[in-house]
């Protein structure tokens, strides 16, 4: 198990400021953050390339905080893959296994199985500038693997390749867990995430806001950030009142929204997911307790349909088929009602 | 017929201005030595000890100050140190102080008063008018261009392939025999190829050092002061074309050597 204890680095114009979360063996980390967040600095911390300032490295029970980097048993698979061009796809493979003490026929079996393993036993003669950009990601893992480091870190492993080698490569990825890999993976993409981790942090300027599995986090946004994150849109900050035995939430204006579910809470954030919102021309009886007259500000296709932007108050984003962005002849600046459940607005405690 | 503006004509013709400065003078002394003339100072004896002495002097130093000034070059591309910038302006010292200057203050550093011709007369050397003094005075003028064009080199490596081998378990001192040499292998060539030529054609460190043996550039000018132009003249021409011959060699060497080791480059 993997466990970082408070760990901060100091590095010009940035620091990672008391980062902590632990990595159970054979489990699937994402590091998930945007750009700039830190992600790399601290993997490439972790791997011992960046010095910590404070704090402490555990890998399984062992501090390795300033442990050397070629014996902390951690395997490092940088975004640009560092294939390093002077030398083949087998010289590559080979680089991690000089020095172990093993015969000729040994070593060439490990790269042998390795390649299999990654589908590249036809590129070991090769060199890397004759390499593809997915190629040369799976030479960067195979040479990692050969050395079977107690954890593999991935620095944004799947960015710079179209959707159908990325399918290919999480699926690899997801091969390599399943056969016991501890894996740490950064990236900047949310379907990324969701699709690979078992556990996952969220990052921003250096610190981990939030962290857990998938349905713990992007469940219960510990704030906004982690919502946008998660493409969650309609998340506001609001105070809470009871009014005639019922909560009512207050988005930072006169806006009163009923909440299913009852708290003790004064503030909190709620959260309605896009789907949950219903839109018409004009206002009817329904049993939704929140029905609102707004503005259309925006509308826009999306992968479900479409996308509306109604300003209410506060600015919410529903999600409707193109069919009823038609029927409803939705534009821009036209008026349109939003309608939306009570048991819809999910209350999540600050 | 393709036009050329004003602009291109000025430069093309104060290029030309240029190449023919640097061509005139030797061409005009190749022209003026008759083969005759050559063939038989080619057969001289005291020129052709000259030249071996030079050549085999100049090639010693380089690889002897290149086994230090190589991971220097390392150390100035890779590490922050204090003064820094200070270490970097005495690297190129010797190349903007006046050579005779260089000389006078090699031959104080190795002359047998020195704590290092004290250390050369304990093993019976004294550098003196002995080759191991000329290589030291080639040597002093000639680091400069070794330590830039590695240091060059070494830069232009990308640190995360260092970065990475570290991570795949292989120690500081094999990532730099593995790596960085490799990959910064083509540059080093280049100053290893300067350095020696450097050390070769150099006359003013040299002669404070060691009059005798008489390495070829002191030659020349002893055979201009005491016969004239005329008997200077073929020894210059034979010189230059033996200089440009081993440039020449060393260049394609380590250029089928580069292509053979990183064909990517």
């Amino acid at each position: 198990m993997l466990e970082l204890r408070n760990i901060t680095c100091d590095f010009p114009g940035f620091s990672l400021t008391e980062i902590s979360f632990s990595v159970g063996d054979g489990e699937y980390f994402i590091l998930l953050g945007e750009s700039g967040a830190g992600k790399s600095l601290l993997l490439e911390a972790i791997a011992g390339l960046n010095p910590v300032k404070s704090g402490v490295l555990l890998l399984n029970g062992k501090n390795i905080t300033s442990e050397k980097i070629q014996q902390r048993g951690i395997g490092l698979v940088f975004q640009d893959q560092a294939v390093f061009p002077h030398l083949s796809v087998k010289e590559n493979i080979a680089y991690p296994l000089k020095g172990k003490h093993l015969s000729t026929s040994e070593k060439n079996r490990i790269i042998e199985e390795t390649a299999i393993l990654l589908q590249i036993s036809g590129l070991l003669d090769r060199r890397p500038e004759t390499l593809s950009g997915g190629e040369l990601q799976r030479v960067a893992l195979a040479r990692a693997l050969v050395q079977k480091p107690k954890v593999l870190l991935l620095d944004e492993p799947l960015s710079a390749t179209d959707s159908k080698l990325r399918s290919e490569l999480r699926s690899l990825l997801r091969q390599i867990n399943r056969m016991g890999q501890t894996i740490i993976h950064v990236t900047h993409d949310f379907d990324e995430a969701v699709s690979l981790a078992d556990h996952i942090a969220i990052m921003h300027l250096g610190h981990i806001v939030q962290s857990g599995t998938p349905r713990e986090v992007f469940g219960n946004p510990a704030n906004e950030f982690v919502a946008h994150f998660a493409g969650i849109r309609n998340f506001f900050k609001v105070s809470i009142t009871l009014q005639d035995g019922k909560c009512i939430a207050f988005p930072e204006n006169d806006l009163a929204i009923s909440i299913g579910e009852s708290t003790d809470d004064k503030s909190g954030y709620i959260l309605i997911r896009n789907e949950d919102i219903l839109l018409s021309q004009a206002a009817f009886e329904s049993s939704a307790l929140n029905n609102f007259e707004g503005i259309v500000l925006d509308l826009y296709p999306s992968r479900a349909g479409m996308d509306v932007v109604v300003d209410i108050g506060i600015v919410l984003h529903a999600q409707i088929s193109r069919e009823s962005a038609e029927k409803l002849e939705l534009a821009p600046s036209r008026k349109v009602w939003t309608h939306f459940k009570a048991s819809s607005v999910k209350l999540i405690s600050t | 017929m393709k036009r050329y503006s004003p602009f291109q004509l000025t430069i093309t013709f104060a290029g030309a201005l240029i190449l023919l400065f640097i061509v005139a003078p030797l061409v005009g002394m190749f022209i003026s030595t008759s083969p005759s003339d050559l063939f038989e100072t080619a057969r001289d004896a005291e020129v052709q000890q000259s030249i071996k002495l030079t050549i085999w002097v100049s090639l010693s130093a380089t690889v002897f100050f290149a086994i230090a000034a190589i991971p220097l070059s390392y150390l100035l591309a890779r590490k922050e140190f204090p003064l820094k910038s200070l270490v970097s302006g005495i690297i190129d010292l010797p190349v903007v102080i006046p050579h005779s200057a260089a000389g006078i203050a090699i031959l104080g550093f190795v002359s047998r008063d020195s704590v290092v011709g004290k250390m050369g007369s304990a093993v019976g050397l004294n550098f003196v008018g002995h080759p191991a003094g000329i290589a030291i005075a080639m040597a002093f003028v000639s680091l400069p261009f070794l330590i830039n064009a590695a240091r060059d080199g070494f830069g232009s490596v990308p640190e995360r392939l260092e970065k990475a081998a570290l991570t795949l378990g292989a120690s500081p001192a094999r990532v730099f025999f593995t790596i960085s040499l490799p990959l910064a292998w083509r540059s080093i060539v280049s100053g290893l190829i300067l350095m020696f030529a450097r050390g070769m054609s150099e006359f003013g460190a040299v002669i404070m050092v060691a009059y005798h043996p008489m390495i070829t550039p002191i030659l020349i000018y002893e055979r201009f002061g005491a016969f004239g132009l005329k008997y200077a003249r073929p020894v210059s021409v034979l010189f230059i074309l033996i200089s440009l011959t081993v440039f020449v060699a060393l260049r394609v060497l380590a250029r089928n050597r580069n292509q053979k080791s990183t064909p990517h480059a």
